[in-house]
């Protein structure tokens, strides 16, 4: 969070929260998603459409924003986006810690060119 | 739930700082606007970000701001404006 | 971080669709997140493969085409631009558009008003209905700065809006999705609906930018 004087008083300002804030120009990038960047929206609307009700838009953006400031800097949009599906699937009981670890470490081993050291 | 404000009522978000997930930018806290639409009931997004259902709804609104003061030094004309969708736990009458 | 590795739009075969050009590069961290949580979810029954594949298509399916017929269906008939101004979802439904169990809201330009649309919290966008947003959507910048300087942020991307125009700022921030319905460009009388909605653009209906010119 950070910290902002108006007058006099301390407000707390989310780091997500950032209408208004100075910021460079708008560069108009933009790139054709990844199939694995799509493969999160569609694992999300699967779990937040009528039949499963699993998680709401609410938790996931819940879920962003309690990735901390650094996340908005270090992480892609798609990779906030699972970080957040997978903490909250975790948190209601669908996946578990151990068995995440497990199939991660599978499917990273199987990969022909390796695992980009990420913590 | 009934939707205390109506269509042209002048409104002021409040200055409130909570902890958690809100919707109301920070921008806009403490600021005078008027609703220009009442947009129907919602369920409460500061509940459903923690897993609870939300109920009772809220009346959501569509809030004008005049830009020029939401900004000390607004550099744009002075007809501009900004509208944001706001709950009504946020606002009160002004 | 970019992703350029579009020309592969294979489907999948099997629980790993490892795909060539992909394969060259290391995979990331939440790379493997993201398979393993597809893998497990289908194991564990709370989706199918054949609901995952059906998905992924149903997103490439969505395009900003869809709006942009829906603004040039608007331009040439007046009833159905009452309609798709009170109910974005409803008047897709005419034109067998599926936008979505959210609600979209369309903004009408005037040659007293200019639309633009921002999420500053998140980066909320009517994507059931025109596909995902654009990178700089998401960006910080625009994030920031749309509703702090929107003239300046418009300049950026080539659109001067006159001195007295309003510009209307819309922060989409609650359960609410908005899309601008520009103003018909002049020189296009007569002409019929496919022409009219190979002007309109992504970014016009974000507010960013006009509807190409008709010469263009």
């Amino acid at each position: 969070m950070s910290k902002e004087r108006e007058s006099g008083k301390v407000l707390l300002r989310r780091h997500h929260d950032m209408g208004g804030l100075p910021a460079g120009p708008v560069e108009a990038s933009e790139h054709d998603y990844a199939p694995w960047e799509k493969r999160v929206d569609a694992i999300l609307r699967l779990l937040a459409d009528s039949k499963r009700r699993l998680i709401t838009t609410d938790e996931l953006r819940r879920g962003i924003e309690e990735l901390g400031p650094g996340a908005y800097d270090e992480m892609s949009y798609y990779e906030r986006w699972i970080a957040s599906v997978t903490n909250n699937l975790i948190e209601k009981g669908v996946l578990s810690v151990d068995e995440l670890g497990r199939r991660m470490a599978e499917i990273s081993a199987a990969w022909p060119a390796g695992t980009e050291e990420k913590p | 739930m009934t939707a205390r404000f109506s269509v042209g009522d002048p409104v002021r978000v409040r200055a409130a700082f909570p902890p958690g997930h809100v919707r109301t930018p920070f921008f806009v806290r403490g600021k005078a606007g008027r609703v220009t639409q009442v947009l129907g009931p919602y369920r409460n997004p500061e509940e459903l970000a923690y897993g609870r259902s939300g109920e009772p709804a809220l009346p959501l609104y569509r809030v004008v701001f005049e830009t020029a003061e939401l900004w000390d030094g607004y550099q744009g004309a002075p007809q501009d404006t900004t509208l944001v969708d706001i709950y009504e736990n946020w606002l009160e009458g002004a | 971080m970019t992703h350029d590795h579009d020309s592969d739009r294979g489907h999948d075969h099997g629980p790993h669709p490892y795909q060539p050009d992909l394969e060259a590069a290391p995979l990331t961290h939440y790379q493997a997140m993201t398979q393993a949580v597809g893998e497990l979810l289908i194991e564990k029954g709370v989706f199918s493969a054949d609901e995952l594949r059906a998905m992924l298509e149903a997103i490439d399916a969505k395009s900003p085409a869809a709006g942009a017929r829906m603004v040039a269906r608007a331009w040439c008939d007046d009833a159905f631009k009452a309609r798709l101004l009170t109910d974005v979802n409803k008047a897709a439904e005419e034109l067998g558009i599926d936008a979505g169990a959210i609600p979209i809201r369309a903004v009408e330009n005037t040659p007293d008003v200019h639309n633009v649309i921002v999420c500053t919290l998140c980066s909320c966008y009517p994507r059931l209905l025109i596909g995902l947003p654009p990178d700089w959507y998401k960006s910080r910048a625009y994030r920031s700065r749309t509703v702090r300087e929107p003239r300046r942020v418009l300049a950026e991307f080539g659109t001067a809006i006159p001195e007295d125009v309003e510009v209307r700022v819309h922060d989409s921030t609650a359960d609410l999705r908005y899309m601008v319905l520009p103003a018909r460009p002049a020189g296009t009388e007569g002409w019929d609906e496919t022409a009219l909605a190979d002007l309109v653009t992504r970014d016009c209906m974000i507010g960013v930018s006009l509807p190409k010119s008709p010469g263009a």
